[in-house]
């Protein structure tokens, strides 16, 4: 008994250790930016590699997804005779929700896990303690671009991903299924609140894209420098941001659309 | 300070993950000169020059470098400071994204304002000081063990540092790029004046450039000198290491419990 009440202190007092290890690690970040002349070419190569690089899986994703709602939503309101509200449909649950959260699990599972590898790899070839002893700091030059590089590019993504996902859901719907299309994007313009819906929607995927970004830089940073380590590391990215995700979209809806 | 002397240790205390790894360490480390830190594996040495390097922090005691207290130094102080530092990692620990060129012109770029075409020439000097003009555009994934060493070097000594630490430099290496590091270590020392401290286990290689050794065991140096007074050193420990033998003050087993426990004879349980 005793014993799992000291297992139980002893990993909360690791859980709070590890959070002030982020934090401190967040702020040397966000403090150390480096000068616009050296870190903006470091940024553009780093948004290259999480953001272009991550484009062929949004794309193809949100055209699946989009297609798919289009499909379903089709099913669903013919029953209705409300055919002509699936543009409505498909675009609501795009730009407040599927687009932001889908968006960021995918980035979590493609940039996140890679930025956590490269960063833990770097510290386990002694890449880091070198630049280091060089009197570079790691965190101006390396994480600080690829914080930034995640934090700018999600937004982007997510938005790329719900005008796909749209596209799809009109080919389904107003080329296959027949719905007149003056329908399917009058209903949607009508619908879609500029401010309430796509100005969250992107709030949303900026808190995602902050979140998700530090955490993988965190955990590569952080991890034990050995092939176990990385590997631990690359999953708890992977797994701590898709969870971190879902938990604060749920949040987040509640504050921007809940009506308590 | 003495003005001979350019790192000082003084009763320095190093812990980690509650196991003392230095217990009370003082050195003198002479201006100018290679000095040999030698000891077994998982003795510190490393530890030492990160220590040295202020990558990490003593429990207490005083780590002065060029005259600067490097425990106490703030983060822009500290950065600057080792500027005039260079490593030598026992990986190499080159960048795996940029060729040997970008590798050793790297220091350069970030340190200074000076033109492509004048980093040019500083860099292929630097490369051609280790015999590798030739391989500049080559990256590091083509270079052999040896070579990437010798690459590391050559960043270590783009800006020109007063000291450079190596860290197990001979290890692993085939006869012929242990002597190519050999020549080079003190070619460099001879050259540029470099304060050096090598951190090894290779005893005769250690002591063949060195002008001063320590051996550092159970967090204490248990011998000091040139390598002559360290080979007539009057302590078994010392001499147990220096010349190999299995056993003696270091045993050969790990501590255990009796042996007859262990195959059920009696006298206790495993």
């Amino acid at each position: 008994m005793m014993d799992n009440i000291a297992a139980l202190g002893r990993l909360g007092l690791d859980v709070i250790a590890t959070v002030g290890r982020a934090g401190r690690f967040l702020t040397g970040v966000l403090v150390g930016v480096p000068r616009p002349s050296v870190g903006f070419p470091l940024l553009v190569r780093q948004l290259y590699s999480v953001g272009v690089l991550s484009l062929a899986i949004i794309v193809v994703s949100g055209l699946f997804i989009g297609m798919v709602l289009g499909l379903q939503g089709y099913t669903i309101l013919s029953d209705y005779g409300s055919e002509a509200a699936i543009g409505q449909m498909i675009a609501l649950t795009l730009v407040r929700e599927l687009g932001p959260v889908v968006t960021a699990l995918l980035f979590a599972g493609r940039a996140g896990s890679a930025l956590t590898a490269e960063i833990g790899l770097m510290k386990a070839t002694e890449q880091l303690s070198s630049m280091e002893m060089m009197g570079v700091d790691p965190l101006r030059r390396v994480i600080a671009p690829r914080l930034w590089a995640g934090f700018i590019a999600l937004p982007i993504l997510a938005a790329i991903f719900s005008m796909v996902g749209i596209w799809g859901g009109m080919l389904v719907g107003v080329e296959w299924l027949g719905v007149f299309e003056g329908s399917f994007w009058g209903n949607m313009q009508a619908s879609v609140s500029f401010t309430e819906d796509v100005l969250n929607g992107v709030f949303k995927t900026v808190v995602f894209g902050f979140v998700c970004s530090w955490i993988a830089v965190f955990q590569g940073y952080d991890c034990v420098p050995t092939s176990a380590g990385i590997s631990s590391a690359t999953t708890k990215t992977v797994v701590y941001s898709s969870l971190a995700v879902l938990g604060l979209d749920f949040v987040l809806t509640a504050v921007m659309f809940g009506d308590f | 300070m003495d003005s001979g002397v350019y790192i000082t240790l003084r009763d320095v205390v190093f812990s980690r993950s509650g196991r003392r790894i230095f217990d009370g360490v003082s050195l003198d480390i002479p201006r100018g000169k290679i000095t040999a830190i030698m000891g077994p594996s998982g003795t510190g040495k490393t530890t030492l020059l990160r220590l040295i390097g202020g990558q990490l922090k003593p429990d207490s005691g005083e780590i002065l470098v060029a005259g600067e207290s490097v425990p106490k130094l703030k983060r822009k102080a500290l950065y600057t400071l080792r500027e005039k530092m260079g490593m030598l990692f026992q990986s190499g620990a080159l960048f795996t994204d940029l060729s040997v060129f970008e590798n050793v012109a790297f220091p350069l770029r970030v340190h200074t304002s000076l033109p492509d075409d004048m980093i040019r020439d500083i860099v292929l000097m630097k490369l051609e000081a280790v015999g590798l003009r030739g391989a500049r555009r080559l990256m590091p994934a083509e270079l052999s063990g040896g070579m990437t060493r010798r690459v590391a070097l050559a960043r270590s000594i783009a800006l020109d540092p007063e000291l450079i630490m190596y860290d197990e430099p001979f290890a692993g290496q085939d006869p012929i790029a242990m002597g190519v590091l050999v020549k080079l270590i003190r070619d460099l020392n001879l050259s540029m004046g470099l304060t050096s401290v090598l951190v090894s286990h290779d005893v005769p290689e250690s002591l063949s450039i060195c002008h001063y050794a320590c051996i550092i065991a159970d967090g204490q140096v248990i011998g000091e000198g040139t390598p002559d007074e360290l080979r007539q050193h009057s302590s078994e420990r010392v001499q147990q290491f220096l010349q190999g033998q299995p056993d003696g003050p270091v045993p050969f087993h790990y501590p255990a419990a009796d042996i007859g426990s262990d195959w059920g004879l009696g006298g206790g349980s495993a």
